[in-house]
């Protein structure tokens, strides 16, 4: 137990470089570079004193290394500065999308799961058979496919010739209640309300989003399980086991398959950088209200500070969301912490 | 021997038949990747003569029309020609992911030699600067480049350039790390040759293979770069012709059932990363068959 609480301190301090590293590097990204915020926020044409006036209030006129220091202290204080164009803390504003980009990449993760992990097992299974080259050639062709375009075409068959599905937001408008944004995520909340007409009406709203994005990422997915269950497939335990007489499928999909599921965890969490960038795309095809389109949207009216905001949470999610894979990593594979 | 374009074609066909059997199916894969860039880049280079309309001009016939004899992909609102788009708007998407694929692999393998050779404290912080960048999502990265400079080719090359720098930086860091210990390297040190002598000479040539797998798969990946962002509607001005543009344009009409207008774009999209990925993928299991198995 020592060791692994020294490995999960140690890879915690290991964390905060890389933290106030995306930082710099997205303080450089907004501020530093060519393009001034206030005046094309203004429009151009305001005049100089107006846009002094402004640059004063935002305290874009200090040092560069002040301004640098005071955005650094803000994020410590979890502060992350006012919208330049709403009447609104940034803050508030990410509370307010980020529930549904959750609920839109856990339910993207779990189609890709579903798929890529059982077709990458049997395509392993199936080594060099016509199976596994048709399966590892719909992980390339799948995994090449933007996801836009992807929920674009599914928007077009699903929602328009066969009108199965909504293709945009989160809920139809009929059954959207207020009141039942305890979490913001509106399935657990439609549970918790015991409001089944508007379960099924967020269930069937989120279809569409997620099996886009799910199907997107269970390319990669087919890749990593097909070659973790090869390696798996070859060692002594599975011949054991297949000479002690158990049945072929029992072997591969249960013995084989739990002991290949460790890794693949773990490239769960390195897929995690993916993820976020398909949601964002994902998220502008489909209309979900979430951090990808408030980041769009806040870019077209150039407000930096919340431009800056939402981009200082995804890193800070990135980071967090691979703290912590390595530490179930850890736990699960007692060889990493010593 | 006179030549004749039959049995040149049959020598071809032959010689990759032995291929094939040599290597299996990963050389197939490589063939058909190559093939479809090769087409894709035909396309580009003779969009002046083949195409049927010039991309801009808003008179080749009537508005939203589905695909027919005259406009073999549709007309779109602007009744412009969706095929004649099609075939210019290949120059740009090819144009800026492999012009960024260049750009990054020059400054990533440049930087990786040398910080992996100086190693220290250097070689400490450019390591963790490139895999801080590494760990975020890309395209979020070249979403916030895209959105902070004037839109423009130079622009979106940049943005798409600047995300790949630490792939390289990481492989050829790596390699130079236990490269610089082999004998030879020691050996040229050992004679006086300077550090510039060395990383040129011994050191550089070595590493050139790998980068150039992940290179192809790296264009693969631009492609779908690029075309996210123009479809975001960063980085490019409408004037010019783009695959990602005409999809997001499109996009519009979906609900009206104008489903050539996002069909196609999206398509060769597809297609192009598909051609890029497989080539890749080919290259990889031959060159080192041990990469992908693993």
């Amino acid at each position: 137990m020592n060791n692994l609480l020294r490995y999960i301190i140690g890879r915690t301090l290991l964390t905060i470089p890389m933290i106030f590293i995306l930082l710099s590097i997205i303080f450089v990204v907004v501020r530093v570079m060519p393009g001034d915020p206030v005046s094309s926020m203004l429009g151009g044409h305001a005049p100089e004193k107006v846009i002094e006036q402004k640059k004063e209030e935002l305290g874009l006129n200090k040092p560069m290394i002040l301004q640098y220091g005071n955005y650094l202290l803000q994020i410590c204080r979890l502060d992350l500065g006012n919208s330049m164009i709403f009447k609104q803390r940034v803050i508030d504003a990410i509370r307010e999308k980020l529930p549904a980009t959750i609920e839109l990449t856990f339910f993207g993760m779990l189609i890709t799961l579903l798929v890529g992990v059982p077709l990458g097992a049997f395509a392993a299974d199936k080594r060099r058979s016509a199976q596994d080259y048709s399966i590892r050639l719909f992980g390339i062709v799948i995994y090449c496919i933007p996801v836009y375009w992807l929920g674009l075409m599914l928007q077009m068959i699903f929602g328009i010739w066969l009108d199965l599905f909504p293709i945009a937001g989160r809920t139809g408008a009929r059954v959207f209640v207020a009141g039942f944004d305890w979490s913001g995520l509106y399935v657990l909340d439609t549970i918790v309300a015991k409001d089944f007409t508007a379960f099924k009406d967020v269930i069937i709203h989120l279809v569409l989003p997620s099996v886009t994005l799910g199907l997107v990422l269970s390319g990669i997915f087919i890749r990593l399980t097909r070659a973790n269950m090869l390696d798996v497939l070859k060692s002594d335990y599975i011949l054991a086991a297949e000479a002690r007489g158990i049945r072929h499928r029992r072997v591969v999909y249960k013995h084989a398959l739990l002991n290949a599921f460790v890794p693949i965890l773990t490239m769960m969490g390195l897929q995690v950088a993916i993820l976020m960038a398909g949601a964002v795309l994902t998220e502008t095809t489909f209309s979900w209200p979430g951090m990808g389109r408030l980041l769009l949207e806040r870019i077209y009216l150039r407000d930096y500070p919340t431009i800056q905001g939402v981009i200082v949470v995804f890193a800070l999610i990135v980071a967090l969301v691979s703290l912590v894979v390595d530490i179930i990593y850890a736990l699960v594979d007692p060889r990493v912490r010593y | 021997m006179k030549y004749s374009p039959t049995a040149t074609l049959a020598r071809i066909i032959s010689r990759w038949t032995q291929m094939g059997k040599k290597y299996g199916i990963e050389w197939w894969i490589l063939v058909a990747g190559a093939l479809i860039i090769m087409g894709v880049i035909l396309m580009a280079i003779l969009a002046n003569l083949i195409a049927p309309y010039n991309p801009h001009d808003q008179n080749t016939g009537p508005q939203l029309a589905p695909p027919s004899q005259d406009h073999f992909m549709g007309t779109d609102n602007l009744q412009r020609d969706v095929f004649s788009r099609i075939m210019f708007g290949a120059r740009t998407i090819l144009g800026v992911a492999i012009l960024a694929a260049i750009i990054s692999s020059i400054v990533g393998i440049a930087i990786g030699l040398i910080s992996g050779y100086a190693g220290g404290g250097f070689d400490k912080i450019l390591s963790l600067v490139m895999d801080s960048i590494y760990s975020f999502p890309g395209l979020i990265l070249a979403i916030a480049f895209a959105a902070m400079l004037e839109p423009g080719i130079i622009s979106i090359t940049f943005a798409v350039a600047v995300i790949y720098i630490p792939t390289y930086f990481r492989l050829v860091r790596g390699q130079t790390l236990t490269i610089k210990e082999e004998l030879y390297v020691e050996a040229a040190r050992a004679v006086g040759a300077p550090g510039i002598t060395i990383l040129a000479k011994y050191i550089f040539p070595n590493v050139i293979a790998t980068t150039a797998v992940v290179f192809t798969m790296n264009v693969g990946d631009a492609i779908m770069i690029e075309a996210a962002l123009t479809y975001l509607g960063l980085g490019l001005p409408p004037s010019v012709v783009d695959w990602g543009m005409d999809l997001a344009m499109g996009k519009k009409f979906l609900p009206s059932g104008q489903w050539w207008l996002i069909t196609f774009p999206g398509a060769m999209i597809s297609l192009l990363a598909v051609g890029f990925t497989m080539l890749g993928e080919g290259l990889a299991e031959i060159l080192n068959p041990r990469l992908l198995e693993h």
